[in-house]
């Protein structure tokens, strides 16, 4: 038996590169030895991807990608099909999952500078994922064709609209196939949504894990393990990936699950955020919902969107929002990877972006009012100095470079409260501006005259 | 140390999860449902028939299936709860059609197969139990709702509740707005807690009442057991496979937490020799 196994391996390996492959990726590839927590989720995403093809695969099988039987058709599949309820919820708790799980591994990413040289391109690749999972979350969103489902395409369909020169509306036409969402609409958005941008995933994904393997992993020491070859050229500080990291894995595989299985089983539209409770209604093209708004992972560009009193502005800084983490490499090119090494106002630096992302995306949920508008945009304004904040961090700057930056910041930004101003907000604005200050304060002033910013010694060898 | 940090971390993510905003409105009083109660379920199905069914379909849920859920004979089913011409595997539709309805409600009555799922089984009890009588002439049914201002729909439970009367205190002179903070049920009818936004002055509270003015079949607590049962009902409906979700839930987690086990073992073999 096993000789018959060795021989069509051989039989194999001379016609493809299996053993090749094999090697290359898993059983020869050496990953660091330090991976701790957050190393888990860059698996984890795979682990999602890989349910929300196989339960979007069963869901095909029952779902009708028409305006007149959609809405019914997931009732169908929530009711008549032995365990549909099942499938349907793996696949909405899975889209949820996916970006849960994606978020934490670019927040990993940002910790320990795993965009950094040599790994910008893998991170761009990354970057690319992440746009095709909102592409695809907002393609599959409009498939229950609930009134959410609907009203969220329609507004965010919408802002095309607000491109100048005569291209915007033409463009909304053209992406619609009919003057409001409409049956056509819902017909080429599930075609995108089942094949188009899956494909583009798929693609994309293999790239990243391709160019991850060429480079190979980052670690939480930010070290290169390249850097310190044994005799045989292999790492010291690396492990092969299979079986360590693959037994690893398994675990938080198991971990993951549990987490899954408990929202699906027992909160699948957990409160509301998973599956919004106004998409239990059919959609009524002449009934728009008191409060539109999109899934929770959408709202941190949504409340920038909505905060910026200009609509082509608000939706040119909301897809900004998104891109500019395409550059984060070239912004922020401080050689120390790491966050372990790179000081106490890095720590807070980057601290202060999570709080303000996860603010940004509460306030993206709520109905608008005056405060959280205002709020919104000074958190907006935040959001984009952090990665003004890492590239002054870059290296050491001068104290006259970083007032200029300080002046020109001032003045932009007091430029937009001007053209803004309303003075019924004028105390508001006033009040909400010294968060901003605040920011530079601390991230500017802070890093010229204390020791915050020093960086600590960087070890040889990973600990 | 580091797993308390990345408890932390992730228990400062989930902080404004938690903090749902409930919407505008009435806060609704609890509905205090129970989806294994088949008792409840039953009498629920009763009444959303006898009172429910002439205008509002749920047509996504099947006789046989509701007889197999909620442990009733099919032949009683046929006898009971359905008209002649339908057959016990046909979805619960109305006879009522659309255009008809809505010349004579304004909007024709929604299918309810999901309405559970839309509004929550909270907010459909309050609704239901507090109808009150509004005799203003462009009321066309003469009641009004606390949870539903101007809903087109008539008191259709009156023959059991009664009609309820919207008894208020004295408000001062300068009342600028006032909202419904709580209610709650009382012997009487319903206890109406609002606060009243008094020009430059503080926000006062005062109790109104929704008392029962002309009774109907039953006592106030009563007739809520009842709405009870309805809205339980509509749960059931909202989601048929809700119970067995819960029981396949325990044996998920379990079945999984034993692999979780085996696989930590496994990883920490693995690793012994890693330093």
């Amino acid at each position: 038996m096993k000789g018959m196994l060795t021989g069509l391996l051989t039989w194999t390996d001379a016609r493809f590169p299996l053993s090749k492959l094999w090697n290359e990726h898993l059983a020869k590839y050496y990953a660091p030895k330090n991976f701790n927590f957050w190393y888990f989720f860059g698996s984890l995403a795979l682990l999602m991807l890989v349910i929300q093809i196989v339960s979007g695969i069963w869901l095909t099988m029952f779902y009708k990608p028409s305006a007149a039987e959609a809405f019914a058709s997931v009732e169908y599949i929530m009711r008549e099909v032995p365990m549909g309820w099942f499938i349907r919820y793996m696949h909405s708790t899975g889209a949820s999952f996916f970006f849960l799980v994606v978020y934490l591994h670019m927040f990993r990413g940002l910790m320990y500078g795993s965009y950094k040289n040599p790994r910008e391109l893998l991170w761009v690749i990354g970057m690319l994922i992440y746009l095709c999972m909102m592409v695809e979350g907002f393609f599959g969103y409009l498939l229950p064709w609930g009134q959410m489902s609907y009203w969220g395409a329609q507004v965010i369909i919408s802002l095309f609209g607000a491109l100048p020169f005569g291209i915007g509306e033409p463009l909304t036409l053209w992406i619609r196939g009919d003057y409001v969402v409409a049956d056509a609409t819902l017909n080429r958005f599930f075609a995108l949504h089942v094949a188009a941008v899956p494909l583009a995933l798929l693609a994309l994904v293999g790239a990243h894990v391709m160019a991850l393997h060429e480079v190979g992993s980052n670690n939480p020491d930010g070290i290169e393990i390249k850097k310190n070859k044994d005799a045989n050229g292999i790492p010291m500080d690396g492990i092969p990936f299979h079986p360590y990291y693959t037994v690893k894995d398994i675990w938080g595989v198991a971990v993951c699950l549990i987490l899954f299985a408990a929202v699906l089983f027992f909160a699948p539209t957990f409160f509301g955020y998973f599956i919004e409770q106004p998409n239990f209604v059919p959609a009524n093209p002449l009934k728009t919902p008191e409060h539109i708004a999109p899934v929770w992972y959408f709202t941190p560009y949504y409340a920038i969107l909505r905060a910026i009193p200009d609509k082509l502005t608000g939706v040119i800084l909301m897809f900004a929002s998104v891109l500019v983490f395409f550059i984060l490499p070239w912004l922020d090119r401080n050689p120390i990877k790491s966050i372990r090494y790179r000081g106490t106002l890095f720590r807070l630096l980057l601290g202060s972006f999570v709080v303000v992302f996860i603010v940004l995306g509460y306030l993206g949920t709520q109905a608008p009012t005056a405060g959280g508008s205002e709020l919104g945009f000074r958190l907006g304004e935040i959001y984009f100095s952090f990665f003004l904040i890492m590239w002054l961090y870059t290296k050491e700057r001068t104290a006259s470079f970083n007032y200029t930056v300080l002046g020109i910041v001032a003045v932009l930004f007091l430029f937009f409260d001007v053209i803004r101003f309303d003075s019924e907000k004028a105390t508001l604005m006033l009040t909400s501006s010294v968060l901003v200050i605040g920011y530079y304060v601390v991230f500017v002033l802070g890093s010229m005259y204390t020791k915050l910013n020093e960086p600590k010694p960087v070890p040889e060898r990973v600990t | 140390m580091k797993m308390k940090r990345i408890i932390a971390a992730i228990v400062f993510c989930l902080v404004p999860l938690v903090t749902l905003g409930a919407g505008g409105g009435v806060a609704p009083m609890s509905a205090n449902t129970d989806l294994t109660n088949t008792k409840s379920l039953q009498n629920g199905a009763r009444v959303f028939v006898n009172y429910c069914m002439g205008c509002h379909s749920i047509e996504f849920m099947r006789y046989s299936r509701l007889a197999d859920d909620l442990g009733l004979d099919q032949d009683l089913v046929a006898e009971h709860l359905m008209f002649t011409t339908d057959t016990i595997g046909d979805p619960m539709t109305i006879a009522m059609e659309a255009d008809d309805a809505s010349g004579w409600f304004g909007v024709p009555p929604p299918d309810l197969s999901v309405i559970a799922r839309a509004r929550g089984v909270d907010w459909l009890y309050t609704y239901l139990t507090t109808f009150y009588a509004d005799a203003d002439p462009a009321r066309p049914f003469g009641v009004n709702n606390l949870m539903f201002p101007d809903v087109g729909m008539p008191h259709v439970l009156w023959p059991l509740q009664g009609v309820q009367r919207y008894v208020k205190v004295d408000r001062p002179a300068d009342v600028e707005s006032e909202r419904i903070q709580k209610i709650e049920p009382d012997d009487k009818g319903f206890k109406v807690t609002t606060a009243l936004h008094v020009k430059d002055g503080p926000t006062v509270h005062v109790t109104d009442m929704l008392e029962v003015s002309m009774p109907g079949s039953m006592q106030p607590a009563e007739f809520r057991k009842t709405v009870r049962d309805l809205v339980n009902f509509l749960d059931y409906v909202g989601e048929p496979a809700k119970v067995t979700r819960f029981k396949a839930g325990y044996w998920a987690i379990i079945l999984l937490a034993v692999f979780a086990l085996i696989a930590r073992a496994l990883y920490k073999d693995y690793w012994r020799d890693v330093h």
